[in-house]
Order: C-alpha cells, then sequence, then structure tokens
C-alpha cells in the first residue's frame, strides 16, 4: 500500500482514525526533533498537514487527504519529573502508558486519563480529553501548566493557560498549530491499585439517581449502560466508582512492591473478520450477561489500575472486531435538566436496537475554557456501533438534533459523520476558534480531514 | 470529505442530464451533498436539471463538457477541481444508440463508441488524476450488463460498455492505495428516456434502484455493484454459455 514517494523520509499512506471508516492518503512523516518538526510543517505544501499521535481519535481528525500527517510519536523524551511538586514536562509524542510506567514508581499519576493509555500528551491536549475523574478534576488541559506550539510561521511558542492560543489550542484537534511539549501536573498516589465500588442500576431512573446523590464521593465515577434493553430495563447499568488505594488498604504481600505497574495484555483481534459478527443477537446476549455478572453491591475490591482504567487496552487492536466496515463512536453531552432529553436518546437507541456493547455513561463536571473542548456539566453518553449499520447516518442525525436543540455537542474527537450546519450550534465559540485561525495560520497550513468535513 | 457512511459532499456529474445521475444525486443531497457540479452540454434541459437539484437545498454549478471533445476535457474538469475537492465523480454520460443504424453506417458506431469509450477513457483520467492529488474520493462509473456479453441487437452498445468497464476496472486497480476508490455499476435495462420505446427487459429496474444501489456501494466501498443485485448470478450464468446457445435465446 505504502509508495515511498514526497520528501525524504516521507512515505504516502492510507490512514484512517480508530474507527476505521474514510481512509485516505497523505504522506506520513515522523519528525525526530524540533528542527525537522519546524522543516515539516515549512514544507508541507498546498495541502497542508495534521499532526497525529497513536491513532486513537475515532474519526478523521488525524487525517489528511493528499497532505501530510505528522506521526509525532518520534519527540517522546521525558524530560524532567519534578517529583516534589508533581510536574512532569516532555514532549508530545509521550503516551500516557509511558508516563505512567516512569511516574507511578515514583508515587505520581497522569491527572487525567480516557479508557485508553495509548494516547499522546500532544493528542490529549489536542482533544482535551476527559476522564472518569472529570466530575471532580475537569478535562486534561486543566491540569497543563504551560506548553510549547509550532505555529504555522514555523515558531515554537510557550503558550500558558489564560491566553485566547491556550484556548483555542485546548480542544482545537491540532488546527492552531503542533504541540510540540508540555508541562502537566500529576497526582498523587501511594499505590498502584484502586478501591472499587460496583453496584447495579436497575433502569436509567435509579442510574441518574445514584450518580447525582453519590458521585462527589468518588474520584473515579463511571457506568456502562446496557442500551439494549427495554421495557421497564431500559437504561439499566453497572456503576464502577472509587479511588487510589490508599497503602493501608493493601495486603501485606502487595505492600511490598505497591507502585507496580503490571498491565496485562492478551492476544491481539484478529485481522479480516467478518462485519456483523456484532448483531443484536450476539451483542445483547452479551449485555445480559455482562449485567447480570456484575454483583449486585460489592465495595473496596481492589482491582489493577489498567484493569479499572483500560480494560480494553489489553486487546490490542480491539478495534478489528468490527470486521472491514469499521465502526463510529457516538458520544455527546447535554447538560443538567436535560435529563428528558438523554432519556429520549437512551430510549431511540434501544428501541432501534443498535447493538452497541461498549455503552458509557457518565456524569461531567464544570467544563474547561477549550473553545472547542468538548466536556461541559451535565450527562455524556458513549456508543459504539457498527458503521454497515443500515440507515445509522440518518438516525444519528436525528439524535444530533435532539442534542443540539438541548444545548449539548457531540465530541469532535470521535466524530467521523456530523453534519457541518451543528458545529457552530453545538460550539458557539467556533466562529472565534475561525477567526483566530485565520489571522495565525492565513493559508491553512494545518488542515485535517475533519477540519474540511466540518469547516472548522 | 465523505463521512464514515461514504456520503459525499461535492458531487461531480459528467452527463448532467442523465436520469441515474440526477437521481443519485437527489439521494446523496438527502444525506450530506451540498456542492453539485453538473457538467454536459450547454442545453436547457442542462439548466432545468440544475435547478431542480437546487430546490431541494444545494448549490449547483454547470460546467460546459462534451464527452466527444476530449481535448477540452483538460480545461473543463480542471476548472471544476480547481475550486475544490470533489468527494464523488460520477461518470454517468453514454448514448444508446441506433444498432441498425450504426451497422449501416459506421460513422454512428464511432460516435457511439467514441462516446462511450474514448469519452470516457480521457474524462475518467482526467478526474483520475486530480482525485489522486486530492488523496480521495471516488469515480463511480456508470457500466451496463450489456457490456458483460455483447448481444445481437445492441452489440455496438454493447462492446462500448464491454471496454468502459474493462477500463474502470484497471483504472480501480491502478488507483488502488491512492485514497481513490473506483466504482463500476452494472445496471440492467433501466426504464429511462434512454430506453424509451424499447420493450423492458426482464428484471428491469429504475434510475432510483440504480441510485440506491450507488449509495450503498459508495457506504461499503464496494468495487461492482450490480443493480438489481440478480444480474450478477444471471449473467455469469450468461457470460458463460455457449454462443451456439446464447445467440438464440431471445435476450
Amino acid at each position: 500500500m505504502a509508495s515511498p514517494t514526497g520528501p525524504a523520509g516521507s512515505r504516502t499512506t492510507s490512514i484512517t482514525g480508530w474507527g476505521r471508516t474514510s481512509p485516505t492518503t497523505a504522506r506520513l512523516l515522523r519528525p525526530g526533533s524540533y528542527g525537522e518538526a519546524v522543516a515539516a510543517v515549512r514544507t508541507c505544501g498546498a495541502r497542508g498537514g495534521i499532526a497525529r499521535g497513536l491513532g486513537r481519535a475515532y474519526g478523521d481528525a488525524a487525517q489528511n487527504a493528499g497532505g501530510a500527517v505528522w506521526d509525532m510519536t518520534g519527540l517522546d523524551r521525558i524530560r524532567r519529573v519534578d517529583a516534589e511538586a508533581g510536574v512532569v514536562e516532555c514532549e508530545a509524542g509521550v503516551s500516557l502508558h509511558r508516563l505512567m510506567e516512569v511516574l507511578l514508581p515514583l508515587g505520581w499519576f497522569v491527572p487525567v486519563s480516557p479508557g485508553t493509555r495509548y494516547v499522546t500528551v500532544g493528542g490529549a491536549v489536542g482533544a482535551d480529553i476527559h476522564g472518569k475523574n472529570h466530575h471532580v478534576a475537569g478535562s486534561f488541559t486543566r491540569h497543563v501548566r504551560s506548553f510549547e506550539l509550532l505555529t504555522a510561521d514555523g515558531a515554537v511558542r510557550t503558550v500558558r493557560p489564560g491566553t485566547d492560543l491556550f484556548d483555542a489550542t485546548a480542544g482545537g484537534m491540532g488546527l492552531t498549530g503542533v504541540v510540540l511539549a508540555a508541562a502537566v501536573r500529576l497526582v498523587p498516589v501511594q499505590t498502584s491499585l484502586m478501591t472499587v465500588d460496583t453496584e447495579r442500576a436497575a433502569d436509567l431512573d435509579d442510574l441518574l439517581a445514584r450518580l447525582s446523590a453519590t458521585d462527589h464521593r468518588y474520584r473515579y465515577s463511571v457506568a456502562w449502560i446496557d442500551l439494549l434493553a427495554r421495557g421497564a430495563a431500559t437504561g439499566r447499568a453497572v456503576l464502577t466508582r472509587g479511588d487510589h488505594a490508599p497503602l493501608d488498604a493493601l495486603p501485606a504481600r502487595a505492600r511490598r512492591a505497591p507502585l507496580a505497574f503490571r498491565p496485562g495484555h492478551l492476544p491481539p483481534a484478529p485481522r479480516g473478520l467478518p462485519e456483523g459478527l456484532l448483531g443484536r443477537r450476539s451483542v445483547g446476549l452479551f449485555n445480559a450477561f455482562w449485567y447480570r455478572r456484575a454483583p449486585r453491591r460489592r465495595t473496596g475490591e481492589l482491582q489493577r489500575l489498567s484493569a479499572f482504567f483500560h480494560p480494553l487496552d489489553g486487546v490490542p487492536h480491539w478495534n478489528r472486531i468490527y470486521g472491514r466496515g469499521g465502526f463510529v463512536q457516538y458520544q455527546f453531552v447535554v447538560g443538567h435538566g436535560q435529563e428528558e432529553t438523554l432519556r429520549r436518546v437512551v430510549e431511540r437507541i434501544a428501541a432501534r436496537g443498535c447493538p452497541s456493547f461498549l455503552a458509557v455513561l457518565k456524569r461531567f463536571g464544570a467544563g474547561g475554557s477549550g473553545w472547542l473542548s468538548f466536556p461541559a456539566a451535565g450527562w455524556t453518553l458513549a456508543l459504539d456501533i457498527p458503521a454497515g449499520l443500515p440507515g445509522l447516518g440518518a438516525f444519528l442525525d436525528e439524535l444530533d438534533e435532539a442534542v443540539a436543540a438541548a444545548g449539548g455537542r457531540v465530541y469532535l474527537a470521535k466524530d467521523a459523520r456530523l453534519r457541518p450546519e451543528l458545529v457552530d450550534v453545538m460550539y458557539p465559540r467556533a466562529p472565534e476558534f475561525r477567526e483566530l485561525r485565520g489571522r495565525l495560520d492565513p493559508r491553512g497550513v494545518f488542515t485535517s480531514d475533519l477540519s474540511r468535513r466540518l469547516a472548522l | 470529505m465523505k463521512d464514515a457512511f461514504g456520503s459525499p459532499q461535492s458531487l461531480l456529474v459528467l452527463g448532467g442530464t442523465s436520469e441515474i445521475a440526477l437521481a443519485t444525486a437527489r439521494r446523496l443531497i438527502a444525506r450530506r451533498t451540498r456542492t453539485v457540479w453538473l457538467a454536459g452540454r450547454p442545453s436547457p434541459a442542462l439548466e432545468d436539471a440544475a435547478g431542480r437539484l437546487r430546490s431541494l437545498g444545494a448549490e449547483v454549478r454547470t460546467v460546459p463538457f462534451d464527452a466527444l471533445d476530449t481535448g477540452g476535457h483538460e480545461e473543463a474538469l480542471g476548472k471544476v477541481f480547481a475550486e475544490g475537492d470533489i468527494d464523488v465523480v460520477l461518470l454517468a454520460f453514454g448514448v444508446l444508440g441506433d444498432q441498425e443504424r450504426a451497422e449501416a453506417e459506421p460513422a454512428e458506431a464511432v460516435r457511439i463508441a467514441g462516446t462511450n469509450y474514448t469519452g470516457a477513457v480521457s474524462a475518467g483520467l482526467v478526474c483520475a488524476r486530480s482525485l489522486r492529488v486530492q488523496g480521495h474520493g471516488s469515480l463511480v462509473v456508470l457500466s451496463s450488463v450489456a457490456g458483460e456479453r455483447a448481444r445481437r441487437s445492441n452489440f455496438v452498445y454493447g462492446s462500448s460498455k464491454a471496454g468502459l468497464d474493462a477500463f474502470a476496472q484497471g483504472l480501480g486497480d491502478a488507483l488502488y492505495g491512492t485514497g481513490v476508490h473506483v466504482m463500476v455499476v452494472r445496471p440492467g435495462f433501466v426504464r429511462t428516456k434512454m430506453t424509451a420505446g424499447l420493450a423492458a427487459a426482464p428484471l428491469a429496474t429504475t434510475a432510483e434502484a440504480v441510485a440506491e444501489a450507488v449509495e450503498a456501494g459508495l457506504r461499503r466501498r464496494s468495487e461492482v455493484v450490480w443493480v438489481p443485485g440478480v444480474l450478477r448470478p444471471v449473467m455469469a450464468l450468461l457470460r458463460h454459455m455457449p454462443q451456439a446457445i446464447f445467440r438464440k435465446l431471445p435476450v
């Protein structure tokens, strides 16, 4: 597939996001230094370029048809760990996985982790990622003290919170420039284990009530929701919530190496799986099993960090299970007081029988300052759906309308299909974002398939 | 850009008055398509087609294009691509012609072959080059089951479609890995103005059905689409039938 063309060190290759839909071709270049990154931006050509990390954005945010894509994983140095203050300074291509390997033995943890450790620090800034602790900690960029940004003029700027450039870049999907490095505040931990409480919610009302009443007691909180359950069971869910285990919660044996980080791995998902493996029936059976398998109520269970935060990372290439047609992830947020919208969406998904076994509901805390940052106080639901499901495009468009009408929005890092007209409705600061980009990058050096598709 | 379901935002139709193409355009406008270029010989019919698509909410522009004027293809189509990315090119021009006349007047046969084959080779390659530079996009080529095996009753048309079909398949192979997708569509007998007055063949279909199949094919990134789908096994059978028997079939 790849053919060696273009500038030295680059190759033309077909690229998709994690959902494996809409492949396009670009020149892939892997800068290994600031100098190479500056040269790459200066010589990217008429169709521009976009930075890419580990490719976990589901849609087309890190693709750039006919142009350049800069694989930033070559800039992967951890420059300094301030073990007193709890701050790490590292290059943008460092993954959260690597940070955990280095920082956990020192008693520090990343401030925000999404459902995978395989995201880079640059990607975490560009998508302003969130995790199970959003209701107390906010999103990733809240913990960023500063970052270095390579802009369209070839300059490297140090950007600090409280500036327009910071707020445009936090969640700006790489369209303001290339994040080269960042200084991130960390969270102290005594152990690498989690104490986890698990409980079941019988339906959506029960779930929302439990989350509203008790979320503040937990640093981390999330609910897996069975979107195929209908009738009285609509919205039934399993809540898992917890915190970093203190040293004295560990059994004597584990206390000898309390900060060990040993994520396990299963064999990777095979290639070439057929489409339709995840149908309504198979997913329905899985969901029913998963719900009943969970304890009605269990408290204080000790779990490995990787099992609690990143269960799917244990199966490399799990995105292949959807077959060659790929899948889309639909994640939206609606504010507090918009529970009716959430309920209607859940009911419609249940009624339609969308085969989704990775559906997650979470309660967000206050949003951050990023202009295109996704999280906002309220409820967020995320679900994976096979892209080949007939009529799915029109169905999700209808959900978008309901979400937008409720003042909500969908997550750009996961989007692969939003109607462009809705961007400004969902993200009211998008015009400011475009205006800043127009000033900073008049030639449109930073371009992605997402920016073309959504006219960002 | 196309979205995750293969729905294009911009569409270039070569053969802007083709009923199949316009049915496809209507279908795509109902999804994501906002920009449509209709390329064809300037005529009231072309402007009328553009007007009707505009009323559906798309921004529609026409561009003068003549399949037989291969010397002018680069300029005419280059202008379109210079204005912005094209997500889907629908190569839909073609003439059925009059078989009897074509057999009597070779110049008429050359006109049919020149439009359906030579014109398509030229326009197809011009578009392929621009799509390649873009690094994305689909080239949808309207072939025909008539190209699968030439029939006595319209072998001039059939042979031109056979050539087009082989060309498009080869082009698809050439573009594999460039981000550009080529899709060959083989409809059976379609009830349109092109076939008005002809007795419908078995398994006859409609422009709407072809449009629906094109949309599904874009979603699946198919390389060959038969409309209706049952023509695939039927034509596989006919293709391998001995000449002596095929000749006697009432097709």
